[in-house]
Parts: structure tokens; C-alpha cells; sequence
């Protein structure tokens, strides 16, 4: 699966459209994490276990939204596009969605 | 005597915290800086621009999305001053620094995932910034700033 957030697969045609596919994953953390995150709060910087949380739950939205082209038989996504947001207390969304197109 | 003991537990420990903080903050802050600053000098020939199609001039041989993000919190100390400044208004130093080195940070780490992937460089580049609540206090508080960079890496048939 190509992926791209141009409009394009550079070097490439887009021959078909098959419109807008979507991957979403909503993510707790857990409690650990968040006590750690809360400690690190007092020194401030980088909150490693965060990060690598919604590394995590962008590649599995990434993911679906590929599964999702895949299944309605595109071999790329273009102009993909990110969004998290706060859902709930300690949740967060993570959401990833582009055109679903052939390229040759 | 109880007196003292109080005034010790509600303003000695925030105190101590502060005083921690201010030096922690302070030393992780310029560890981070100095890394960035080398490894921006390190990845200056891997363009990243933000233009939403790579220049028609390059002959592209193949692309990919790269991504880059980090979450980072302040400091107790910082959060502190901050709370201040907040009563007359004006520049937050202590966040735009933070802020600063945050995005810095997301840009180099889609410079490295794009240099790993083989590729010459990165167009489209996209910066967002969001806030992830604390499940503590209502979710009213701040656990982190979340900034994601994410663009397309592309592999150049030759560099001119």
C-alpha cells in the first residue's frame, strides 16, 4: 500500500477513485504510564511512554485505514490526513483518513 | 509547633519541588538542546519543505509518508512562572521554549524516519499540535502537548 499526503503518488498516475477511507483507535493509558508521565510532569521534557503510546495508535489507525483501501481494491492512499482528539478522560483518538485511488 | 509542621507540609514541599524543578528543567532543557542543535547540523542535506507537490524538476523514484511526533510536559517551575505571568499578561517564555524545541524535535524525527526509508526528502510537511488531558482532575488538567510532523518522503532518481 502506497501512502502519501500529497495528491498525488509521485511518479505515478492515478487511474481510479474510490473515495475517502478512514482508520480510527481510541487509547487509555494506563495507569503506570500516567503515574510515570505524572512524575516526569515535575521536570518537564519529553514523556517517552506517551509518545511511544500514540506512535503506537497512529501506526494501528494507519493500519485499518490501509486494510479498509485494501479491501475495496486500491493499491495506494492519497492526501492522507491526521487528527487526535480527547475523547474522554485519559483517552484519546487517534484518527488517520485519505483518498483510496489506483496508481500504475 | 503544630503550626510549624503545617507551614512546612504546605509550603516546603512545593518549595523543595520548585527549587527541584527549576534545576532538573533547567539541565534537561539545554541536554536537549545541544542534541537537537547536532543533529540538526548533522541532517541539513535532507530538504524538508513544506510545498504541497515535490518541485516538477526532480525525477521521483519513490515515495512513502513519514511521520514524526513527540509529547512533551513543562516543568513545575516553568508551570509556575507561567501561572504568574498569567496575572499581567504578556509573553510565556518558559512555553514558547518548550513549544521550540518540541516541533524541533518532530521535524528531525521525520528527517530520521525519512533518511532510515532511503529517501532524499521530505515535501508536504504538516506540523499539528494537540493537548492530551489528564485523567486527573476532571480532565481539566494537562497530561502533555502532543505536535506530530508527518509529510511524504521522496527518493530522487539522481541529485543534481
Amino acid at each position: 500500500m502506497l501512502l502519501s499526503n500529497t495528491e498525488e503518488i509521485p511518479g505515478h498516475t492515478i487511474r481510479e477513485f474510490y473515495g475517502v477511507v478512514t482508520g480510527s483507535t481510541v487509547r487509555a493509558k494506563h495507569i503506570g504510564r500516567d503515574l510515570m508521565a505524572g512524575l516526569k510532569n515535575i521536570v518537564g521534557g519529553e514523556l517517552k511512554g506517551y509518545t511511544e503510546l500514540l506512535g503506537e495508535a497512529r501506526q494501528e489507525a494507519i493500519r485499518r485505514m490501509s486494510e479498509q483501501a485494501e479491501s475495496i481494491g486500491a493499491n495506494a492512499v492519497v492526501n492522507v490526513r491526521f487528527q487526535t482528539s480527547s475523547v474522554a478522560q485519559g483517552a484519546a483518538e487517534l484518527f488517520a483518513y485519505g483518498t483510496a485511488v489506483r496508481v500504475d | 509547633m503544630e503550626l510549624m509542621i503545617e507551614l512546612i507540609v504546605n509550603l516546603g514541599l512545593p518549595l523543595v519541588l520548585l527549587i527541584l524543578a527549576y534545576f532538573a528543567g533547567t539541565l534537561l532543557e539545554r541536554n536537549h538542546y545541544r542534541s537537537i542543535r547536532v543533529r540538526e547540523s548533522r541532517s541539513r542535506r535532507m530538504p524538508v519543505i513544506n510545498f504541497r507537490r515535490a518541485p516538477t524538476t526532480w525525477d521521483i523514484r519513490d515515495s512513502g509518508l513519514v511521520t514524526g511526533h513527540v509529547v512533551i510536559s513543562v516543568d513545575y517551575f516553568k508551570r509556575f512562572l507561567a501561572g504568574l505571568r498569567a496575572i499581567v499578561g504578556g509573553r510565556v517564555k518558559s512555553y514558547e521554549s518548550l513549544l521550540d524545541r518540541a516541533r524541533r524535535e518532530a521535524i528531525l524525527r521525520v528527517k530520521e524516519q525519512a533518511h532510515e526509508a532511503g529517501y532524499d526528502a521530505v515535501v508536504n510537511l504538516r506540523i499539528q499540535t494537540s493537548r492530551l488531558a489528564n485523567s486527573r482532575r476532571n480532565g481539566q488538567g494537562l497530561a502533555g502537548v502532543e505536535i506530530l510532523a508527518f509529510g511524504t518522503g521522496v527518493k530522487r532518481a539522481s541529485i543534481s
